[in-house]
């Protein structure tokens, strides 16, 4: 339960932690596509998107462990399409067969590239919420959607509703620990008998869980109405987010990894 | 069932760099029949002790950690079987109840432990609501979530009552209750504490509730046990006790500023005995 990292921030004074956060989303975005304009089967593309995830790294101050973390949590993931291309793929000729079990070159390769494609974006995205705080994030992206209140959208009220769902992530982990505790200590068995016995023995957790939250929402609603909270019509923010000349250099160096990209699917 | 524990040391996070021992090297004897208190500052690792004691975390390091004739570091240890006798009342306790009718929260642990019929299962479950001081008849088919903070607590504790354990660890049971129902509680835990239940634990912050009915503590600090020994006996031996986050019993205070009046008084620091000692000093 304590494994979880999403989200994780990694505190710290950096380079990229100064960086502007919309300028860091955008950024990721700008990114992911570079990722996917690598043309097949042209790995030094990936080479390139390391480079930056390694440079970004080093500037960042976090630990190369905790990039690397991030790729645990969808490990299976991971695992699952690169056996469905090794098995499944037919292109190619092929290097080994055994009964209905067919191996081709064409599928390894993609199974290679796909694994590689997966793990870039997941460690250039865990980069952004490394070093970016979910309040930070929150608002860059609800500056990053402001002008869909041109069509009405609730834009303040979404990041309010995303930002305090990320809050709660680990006080919910911690009373979910705690009950399934509270449970266990009363003889509740989690891990024995099939699969239907296993999902009823969820209730006993599931049930307080929801209770509690309905609870927490109360008293926080409770709370931000005794602060005199209103929405979003006239607020202010206490801390106004600007362009610096860090975030300049980001971009010229994100663009650096697109021409990079373009340039070594043109030439190998 | 005494509770035995050597060289204990729990260690938080698997990551070395920001590892944490909870507990460090602590060593510890509960003899059965003692209403024992543990107290100590948030952080000083009295939670992650007694969750040791039925298994629900396994401690990093031990020498020997034994509940009765339960070996709980030996692989083959029945944790079952020890649940059932060894009941933990968590802080809080009423947000653990689920179910749809108070009869069938209660009858929870029970259905768990042991197969019954439904008449022994009702017998049970109708001397633990009741031994708690809720009305069985009134009170069984009601929904938990209806009931009153009080009652939700009374109804949780039931719960762990139900399979008649025969060592028993609260913690923090009276937090968040008004002075009428913290009183109602110790009640019930003297009452059960001469029956069925042969050893209390009890963590609190509370430290005129320890004096008052503990026969013996233990005061935890960063990890460690800083001293143990009967209550106003690690009262008297701390001067200081601010320093490990705590404070003295009301009697405490008391009798520390009549020493610096001169005025010495041998008491156990129970309301009851210090008033007495005194009133004996004033005749004399």
């Amino acid at each position: 339960m304590k494994d979880v990292t999403f989200g994780q921030y990694y505190n710290a004074t950096s380079f990229v932690h100064k960086m502007d956060a919309r300028v860091k989303i955008l950024l990721s975005i700008a990114y992911i596509v570079a990722v996917f304009l690598v043309k097949e089967f042209h790995f030094y593309g990936f080479l390139v998107a390391f480079l930056f995830i390694v440079l970004t790294t080093i500037f960042s101050k976090v630990p190369f462990f905790s990039v690397l973390r991030s790729v645990k949590g969808i490990l299976f993931f991971v695992i699952f399409s690169a056996v469905l291309q090794i098995f499944f793929n037919t292109a190619g000729e092929v290097v080994f067969s055994w009964k209905f079990i067919t191996i081709t070159d064409g599928g390894l390769l993609k199974a290679g590239f796909i694994v590689c494609r997966i793990m870039m974006i997941v460690m250039g995205t865990a980069l952004l919420t490394l070093t970016t705080t979910p309040v930070e994030l929150a608002d860059g992206i609800e500056s990053l959607l402001s002008p869909l209140k041109l069509i009405k959208f609730p834009v303040h009220e979404f990041a309010l509703i995303m930002s305090i769902a990320l809050r709660f992530i680990p006080t919910l982990m911690e009373e979910t620990d705690r009950i399934i505790k509270a449970q266990k200590a009363r003889g509740a068995d989690f891990e024995s008998g099939n699969l239907i016995k296993r999902a009823k023995a969820m209730v006993p957790i599931l049930i307080p869980l929801l209770v509690s939250s309905f609870r927490r929402a109360d008293e926080l609603a409770d709370a931000m109405d005794a602060r005199c909270y209103s929405g979003a019509k006239g607020r202010t923010k206490y801390k106004k987010q600007r362009i610096t000349y860090r975030d300049i250099i980001g971009f010229l160096v994100l663009a650096g990894l697109i021409v990079g990209i373009v340039f070594l699917n043109g030439v190998l | 069932m005494q509770i035995v524990c050597k060289n204990l040391t729990f260690t938080y996070g698997k990551d070395k760099r920001i590892q944490v021992d909870a507990v460090k090297n602590l060593s510890l004897t509960i003899e059965e029949g003692e209403f024992f208190g543990i107290i100590g500052e948030t952080g000083s690792g009295k939670s992650t002790f007694i969750q040791q004691l039925n298994g629900l975390i396994k401690p990093t390091t031990s020498d020997e950690l034994k509940v009765g004739e339960f070996d709980l570091l030996d692989k083959k240890c029945d944790y079952k079987k020890l649940r059932s006798k060894v009941g933990m009342v968590f802080q809080y306790p009423e947000y653990q109840l689920f179910a749809e009718s108070v009869f069938e929260d209660v009858a929870f642990g029970l259905k768990n432990f042991e197969k019954l019929n439904e008449k022994e299962i009702e017998e049970m479950v109708r001397s633990a609501i009741e031994i708690v001081g809720l009305d069985y008849e009134k009170i069984k088919d009601k929904s938990p979530f209806d009931l009153s903070g009080g009652q939700k607590r009374r109804v949780a504790i039931a719960g762990v009552l139900v399979t008649k354990p025969e060592v028993l660890i609260l913690d923090e049971p009276a937090s968040g209750l008004d002075p009428e129902g913290k009183e109602q509680l110790l009640e019930l835990l003297h009452k059960i504490h001469n029956s069925f239940v042969k050893t209390i634990i009890m963590v609190s912050h509370d430290m005129n509730m320890v004096v008052e009915h503990c026969t013996k503590i233990a005061l935890f600090n960063k990890g460690e046990i800083y001293s143990t020994g009967k209550p106003f006996v690690v009262f008297e031996k701390l001067d200081n006790l601010e320093k490990v986050g705590l404070e003295q019993p009301l009697t405490g205070y008391l009798k520390k500023e009549l020493e610096k009046k001169k005025v010495s008084v041998d008491t156990d620091l129970t309301v009851d005995d210090f008033v007495e000692k005194i009133v004996e000093k004033i005749k004399k």
